[in-house]
């Protein structure tokens, strides 16, 4: 067992921290963030053009880069990578906060590779095709994410050419038009994350189209629910890179801030904030490596739990370590608080995780080291 | 990141296991806790068949009668043997895991000869006396005094808190050999002693915790006299001395423990099905939720042995974050315990609830919660030193 990153794993994630630091600085942020106007997300001048539009030379940066096609095989134009690496990458962009639907694009870049599942679907097969470049940019729908009334919140469908959509037990691709059709805007809490609100019902496959679930080759009914997982993953990344970087932050604003003549960092109140901040960064971070090595459900389930935790905790007590500057739109805290909100409601709630880790009490597994 | 066990590893996991499937239906039955002296023996005699079958000191050098393990071969032997159940180190705690390292780390060849091997073995058993009344999270305030008389040091004091001392042959006790001036700073000045707990002038006063049982006492020492020879390190240079001994303590200290929440909720989850308690999905929740801290426990623990295995050095303030979160799940998960338990919880005859009482003093023992949170803040966040 050496559960430490690997030489080449440090050199990956050093080298996804320069290119979002070079290609997404603070500046840009800032500007997605500030462009969004009084009334809310919805796409201003057409799709992908308005406020909280997807920066597609961005996302083609991001495609050359390896980002959506980490893990597909040299063979068919990939990296040739793992979850791990895939998870050090996404941990990357979640500490950026750099927008767009990550993860939907990265698993549609897989779908497309192996052919098999969207084969069936030619339309939309095309336009996930482009996927693993960062040519095209795919969102997802998750009809496991209904709300009340069965309606979905899909991310950035304004800027998508596709859309994941997973049922029950298969998934497809459906163009984002389709969709779209049927979507109204909503107004999103977090400004660089636009929603749309899609009403229930909607399948993995336009009707006469056969969906992942359905075919013989390739992908079996079980493919929703290992989209589901590793999206969820990815997502926990991004939850765990959010976490490190609050903690950055706060510890960063107490050891200049002063007042009654000393750094605030050193008053106790302040520093046990930050200390627990670590603490809960620390433990999501383990348990996230841990389930992209296992890629075991339970580990994915105890790895959404404990990263939005950490997200989510990690950025109030962010706030609250920064004081009256922490409840201005100016400094990036709400930023983090409001995607780590976003991010939580994605894939796999609390909720569902903790039941599923509550089942698998239930039947023990002999756990190797 | 690789979390997969090389064959010898498994090798070594399928010996052990099959060793303990044949030894321990043949141990004798648990003692009473409140009897220390068979305590003492079922502890001893324990280590005695760990050392005899070669698995004792598993994790030390070498040079110091060791087997000179991998961090990873130290972590499958304690995984195993908290799932077969095996006995917990117990009384040879302190030896094991605090003072033996430390003579290892910085005693002579004579004095590893001395004292190492019959902690090995079973035969000799540490306390620590390091707490004062008052010098308990300050431990450099400690008052003890140690005056150099030819070649012993005469000292006289008081300790507390010092668990197992009743039963104790020897006690790894911090003294001061200077006193504090305003230009030397109190971390100087203390010295690390060897003290035969049979000396005379030491006297052990049993102290009864809240869960009804003797597990730490008093002990005072009236001009005891202790040669020169026992001290380890040089004199004066205690404080460093004793550090190594702490990193240790919130190593891998609890592994053990880790092991046993995932069994303890398991068991939690069926008495809830069978109660019927298990019907409610906030406790249903509450339970998946230290599902996930029980396993984070052990992921933060594969991943510190790693990092120190990397960087070969003992387990450092990462420790403190282990143990922050530690204390804090495994009190939750008693208290989830006493949800499942509903009324029963007020039984201290069930299962579990004597548990509970114990586990309130994680959040104090081995450094408090809030003494971790100043290392965390101070020593990994780097912010100014507080007041
Ligand atoms: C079960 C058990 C077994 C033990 N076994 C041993 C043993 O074998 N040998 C031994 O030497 N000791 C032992 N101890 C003692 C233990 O190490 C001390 O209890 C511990 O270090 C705390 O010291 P204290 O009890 O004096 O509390 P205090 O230091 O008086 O602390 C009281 C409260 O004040 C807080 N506090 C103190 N200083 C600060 C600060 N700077 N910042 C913020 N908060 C602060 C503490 O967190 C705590 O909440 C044991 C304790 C327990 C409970």
């Amino acid at each position: 067992m050496d559960f430490s990153l690997t030489e080449d794993q440090r050199a990956l994630r050093a080298g996804m921290r320069e290119l979002m630091e070079r290609r997404f600085p603070r500046a840009r942020l800032r500007a997605v963030v500030d462009a969004e106007g009084g009334g809310g997300a919805a796409a201003g001048e057409g799709a992908g053009t308005g406020a909280g539009a997807v920066d597609r030379g961005l996302w083609r940066e991001l495609g050359a880069a390896g980002f959506f096609a980490l893990r597909l095989p040299e063979a068919a134009g990939g990296v040739g990578l793992g979850l791990p690496e895939a998870v050090l990458a996404f941990e990357e962009a979640g500490r950026a906060l750099l927008p767009g639907p990550l993860a939907a694009t990265h698993l549609a870049a897989g779908l497309a590779a192996t052919g098999a599942p969207v084969a069936g679907v030619p339309v939309a097969g095309a336009a996930v095709a482009g996927a693993a470049e960062g040519e095209a940019v795919v969102t997802a729908l998750d009809t496991a994410g209904a709300g009340h009334g069965g309606a979905v919140l899909v991310e950035h469908l304004a800027s998508a050419d596709a859309v994941l959509v997973l049922g029950d037990g298969d998934a497809g691709i459906r163009t984002a038009k389709e969709i779209g059709s049927s979507a109204e805007a909503v107004r999103s809490v977090d400004p660089a994350t636009p929603l749309h609100r899609v009403p229930g019902g909607v399948a993995p496959a336009a009707a006469g189209e056969r969906s992942s679930g359905e075919q013989g080759a390739g992908a079996g009914r079980g493919t929703a629910a290992r989209l589901r997982r590793e999206a969820a993953l990815l997502t926990a990344a991004q939850q765990l890179g959010s976490a490190v970087r609050t903690v950055e932050t706060a510890v960063a604003h107490a050891r200049e801030r002063v007042q009654f003549g000393r750094a605030i960092g050193a008053f106790q109140a302040v520093q046990h904030l930050c200390a627990s901040m670590l603490v809960r960064a620390e433990t999501a971070r383990s348990v996230v490596y841990a389930a992209a090595v296992t890629e075991d459900p339970g580990d994915i389930a105890a790895a959404v739990l404990l990263a939005d935790e950490a997200a989510v905790r990690n950025a109030r007590d962010c706030l609250q370590v920064h004081g009256g500057m922490g409840f201005t739109w100016e400094a990036d805290v709400h930023l983090h608080l409001k995607r780590a909100w976003v991010r939580a409601e994605q894939w796999q709630t609390a909720a569902a995780a903790e039941e599923e880790l509550a089942a698998g009490l239930m039947s023990t597994g002999a756990r190797c080291l | 990141m690789d979390l997969s066990c090389t064959e010898d590893e498994e090798d070594f996991r399928h010996r052990l296991r099959a060793w303990l499937r044949r030894v321990l239906p043949a141990l004798p039955p648990r003692p009473d806790p409140a009897d220390w002296p068979a305590r003492r023996a079922y502890d001893c005699g324990w280590q005695r068949m760990l050392h005899d079958a070669g698995y004792a000191g598993l994790h030390w050098p070498r040079e110091a009668g060791g087997k000179g393990a991998t961090p990873t071969q130290h972590l499958i032997f304690l995984e195993e043997t908290e799932r077969a159940g095996a006995p917990y180190v117990g009384a040879n705690f302190v030896g094991l895991l605090h003072a033996g390292p430390t003579i290892a780390a910085e005693g002579t060849a004579g004095q590893r000869a001395r004292w190492l091997p019959p902690i090995l073995r079973g035969d000799e058993v540490w306390c620590q006396g390091f707490s004062e009344p008052e010098a308990g999270s300050d431990l450099a305030a400690l008052r003890t005094r140690a005056v150099r008389d030819g070649d012993d040091y005469v000292v006289s004091g008081s300790k507390i808190w010092t668990s197992h001392a009743e039963v104790a042959d020897w006690c790894e006790l911090l003294v001061r050999t200077a006193p504090v001036t305003p230009d030397t700073p109190r971390h100087r000045g203390i010295s690390w002693l060897a003290l035969p707990m049979d000396a005379p002038g030491v006297t052990v006063r049993p102290l009864r915790t809240l869960a009804g049982t003797a597990e730490f006492a008093e002990v005072f020492l009236d001009e005891v006299r202790v040669p020169v020879a026992n001290r380890v390190g040089a004199e004066n240079d205690g404080w460093r001395v004793t550090m190594v001994t702490l990193s240790f303590e919130r190593g891998t200290a609890f592994v053990g423990e880790v092991v046993a929440c995932r069994r303890v909720l398991e068991s939690l989850a069926r008495t809830a099905r069978a109660n019927g308690r298990w019907d409610d999905p906030v406790l249903r929740r509450r339970l998946g939720r230290l599902a996930a801290d029980c396993t984070a426990l052990w992921r933060l623990t594969q991943w510190n042995v790693s990092e120190a295995q990397r960087t070969g050095g003992v387990p450092g303030v990462g420790g403190s974050v282990f143990k922050l979160r530690f204390s804090q799940v495994r009190q939750e998960l008693y208290d989830a315990a006493a949800e499942v338990l509903g009324a029963d919880a007020l039984d201290a005859g069930r299962e579990w609830v004597v548990d509970r009482l114990s586990s309130l003093s994680y959040t104090i023992a081995a450094g408090t919660s809030q003494i971790q949170r100043n290392i965390v803040a101070e020593r990994i966040l780097g912010l100014p030193k507080g007041r």
